[in-house]
């Protein structure tokens, strides 16, 4: 059984400090290599630069089952220089630009500090206070002597923090599915072939899973991440009907997404393993979003294939919160239902 | 020159926001004692430092306002464990959703918080896809709703979080540099005062709630009824979005500006005085209302000679304002020079034509 505690929070500290943009993983991949090494048969990092790591149980009759949990976050590019230190930027993956203006953030690999500012408040024109800042009117602004390369990635400088129950820190999807992922290959079970696939550019269209799963072959395939919890007041005091998912009620199942039914005989696995276990669960409501499930399931000749997140609130911002017993619970379910795969779990429709 | 980094960014992270000085008082103070032969705190909470001159008594003063308050935000209404905000001073509602918070309960606790954007299917269809109004903004503490009723209250103050940082070229970025900046600028001129004689007495002030009703520097100009005053303040830096005739370069000299809240004469004293120093300087305008403790000053008691002086700022209002230490330099010692340079009967001098 995992354990739970400081060295988690810490890894999860680390892997949400650092910055890897979709298409510039390195600085996770890095810390998974390291923290993997020595609970793995065999490590590649593949063309795209997936990590796919494999450890092999005992006994006959062992299925290969593929988890999977993405490295990139989204952030932004060094697209332009304006002179004195001051940069045109682009988004990568889905970010809310009304969450830019007044931001601290890492640039490069170096790490450079910068800001991105806004128009003086006083300086506006009164239509101006209520638009959305157009993303083509902001900077980063390294400071006047501060240097970038075209092409360098950015992201929030945010710092990973515990408040109360809570988790503060940016990029909670999908580093929490990493260290959820490398605490599985440390306890992996003997019943199966564990295939962990820490994949690329998620936020970017689901890239890396689909060849991830092309390499392993697996038998079934659950996708690890982390879903939005909408679970906040609704403005006129009616009930919150599209929360998605809520903080504090455990692991979020899927049942459908925009891109994927997943397959009825894994969510009622999950559903009885948690249940068996007196583990907290929740359905994440059925509709839009998607993870990586949708390409997996899709690969080959078709991957039976299940998705668990984390809930987190405040989703692709420079601050998201997700509760530490909903991930507790996370790796807690993923180890229990590893331990009780058997080849029948997927034998028959 | 001393370094005035460390004092500047001791500054930042004490919270102070307009109404609300006491801790910032407090550290100003700390440090003024040092500098000044007396220090006291005014009715409404002002800190006034008096440097006495080397002049015969009754001698004339010179009052400098630099204001300590800060913009912020206040608890409006708490729902389901979460805090509704509404803006102490000229808050831009575009930089908040995402901002890092601290909610100084009333418990006595100081709670890490973060501004959030409701999702669109919780809001109304009127509060549009803009930025948000203020009162569609909550604050999460990431506690529990048992927690945040036990410990947070309406009126509790939410101040911006975020540490100051150094960035590439002698550039300091946070939020509040307007106008603990100004705070910084004047500690420099009393530190340069210190191997300096001068025959006025000089009163250094720290004013209150400027952000929201000049309420600091009109009670301090009445108190202390000094001969002449000077605010300072920051003014507009170039940068993204701001390279109109209102804005200035960062890093490359202090303002002096004109405009009725000045007296015209007091401007030629600074500007040929920054000349003969070889301080770089550029000319500010304002056309009617400088914005600043000027105005208040000026239309104290029978009214009283004011001039303004100031350094870029960049971002203004922002949490990311970014300010220039050279300039903050710049102004300490400009201001520290001009109060030399006031013989006897200087007032005397002061004319119109």
């Amino acid at each position: 059984m995992p354990t739970f505690g400081t060295a988690q929070l810490k890894l999860l500290e680390k892997l949400t400090n650092v910055i890897a943009v979709s298409g510039d993983e390195g600085e996770v991949r890095k810390i998974v290599l390291e923290e993997i090494k020595p609970y793995t048969d065999d490590v590649q990092v593949d063309a795209m630069g997936n990590v796919l790591a494999t450890r092999s149980g005992r006994g006959a009759k062992r299925i290969r089952v593929m988890v999977d949990a993405h490295m990139d976050e989204v952030g932004f590019m060094i697209v332009a220089d304006d002179t004195e230190g001051i940069y045109r930027f682009e988004t990568v993956g889905g970010i809310d630009v009304r969450y830019l203006v007044g931001k601290q953030v890492f640039v490069g690999r170096e790490r450079t500090r910068g800001v991105i500012g806004g128009k003086p408040v006083h300086l506006m024109e009164n239509d101006e206070r209520t638009r959305k800042v157009p993303l083509d009117t902001l900077r980063i602004d390294l400071g006047p002597s501060g240097k970038a390369k075209i092409g360098d990635r950015a992201g929030f400088a945010t710092q990973f923090r515990r408040v109360g129950p809570s988790m503060m820190a940016k990029s909670i999807d999908d580093r929490i599915g990493i260290a959820t992922l490398i605490e599985l290959l440390k306890h992996a079970p003997s019943n199966i072939d564990l295939c962990a696939a820490f994949t690329v550019q998620e936020e970017i269209g689901l890239r890396g899973a689909k060849v991830a799963a092309q390499y392993f072959e697996p038998d079934m395939a659950i996708a690890v991440d982390s879903t939005p919890a909408n679970d906040l007041p609704v403005y006129d005091g009616g009930e919150n009907m599209s929360y998605n998912t809520k903080l504090g009620f455990g692991p979020a199942i899927y049942i459908a997404d925009s891109s994927t039914l997943h397959d009825s005989r894994l969510v009622r696995f999950l559903q009885e393993t948690a249940e068996a276990g007196k583990i907290p669960y929740q359905f994440r409501q059925p509709g839009g979003g998607g993870t990586n499930s949708g390409a997996i399931q899709k690969a080959l000749t078709g991957i039976p294939t299940v998705s668990v997140s984390v809930p987190h609130r405040y989703t692709h911002s420079p601050v998201s919160i997700s509760r530490v017993d909903d991930w507790k619970n996370t790796i807690n379910l993923l180890h229990a239902a590893l331990k009780k795969i058997k080849p029948s779990l997927i034998a028959t429709r | 020159m001393t370094d005035i980094l460390p004092f500047l960014k001791s500054m930042i992270s004490v919270s102070g926001l307009s109404g609300h000085e006491t801790p910032i008082a407090k550290i100003i103070r700390e440090k003024w004692d040092t500098l000044v032969d007396e220090t006291s705190i005014s009715r409404v909470g002002s800190l006034h430092g008096l440097k006495m001159g080397s002049g015969k008594s009754p001698r004339p003063s010179i009052m400098i306002a630099t204001h300590m308050d800060a913009i912020g935000m206040m608890v409006s209404k708490i729902t389901d464990g979460f805090l509704h905000i509404t803006n102490v001073g000229g808050i831009d509602v575009r930089v908040l959703p995402g901002a890092e918070v601290t909610v100084h309960a009333s418990s006595g606790d100081e709670l890490r918080g973060v501004i959030v954007m409701p999702a669109a299917k919780l809001l109304p269809e009127e509060a549009g896809s803009g930025a948000l109004e203020i009162h569609y903004l909550l604050v999460d503490t990431g506690l529990t709703l048992r927690a945040v009723e036990k410990k947070v209250r309406v009126g509790d103050l939410v101040s911006f979080a975020n540490e100051p940082i150094e960035l590439a070229g002698d550039v300091i970025s946070g939020h509040t540099l307007d106008n603990r900046a100004s705070v910084a600028a004047l500690t420099v001129c009393l530190e340069e005062l210190q191997n300096k004689s001068h025959v006025w007495d000089v009163w250094a002030v720290a004013t209150v709630q400027e952000e929201t009703s000049y309420l600091g520097a009109y009670s301090s100009a009445f108190a202390l009824r000094p001969q002449i005053a000077i605010a300072v303040d920051g003014t507009f830096a170039k940068g993204p979005g701001a390279n109109g005739w209102q804005t200035h370069p960062l890093g490359k000299g202090v303002g002096l500006c004109i405009g009725p809240n000045m007296h015209p004469f007091l401007h030629t004293k600074l500007k040929d005085l920054a000349d003969k120093l070889e301080i770089p300087w550029f000319m500010d305008v304002t056309p009617s209302h400088s914005g600043t403790d000027a105005y208040p000053m000026q239309t104290t008691a029978e009214g009283i000679p004011t001039a303004l002086v100031e350094y870029p700022l960049r971002y203004m209002h922002t949490p990311v304002e970014i300010v220039a230490v050279k300039d903050i330099q710049r102004v300490g010692r400009l201001l520290a020079e001009f109060i030399a340079s006031l013989e006897a009967d200087f007032v005397e001098k002061i004319i119109w034509e």
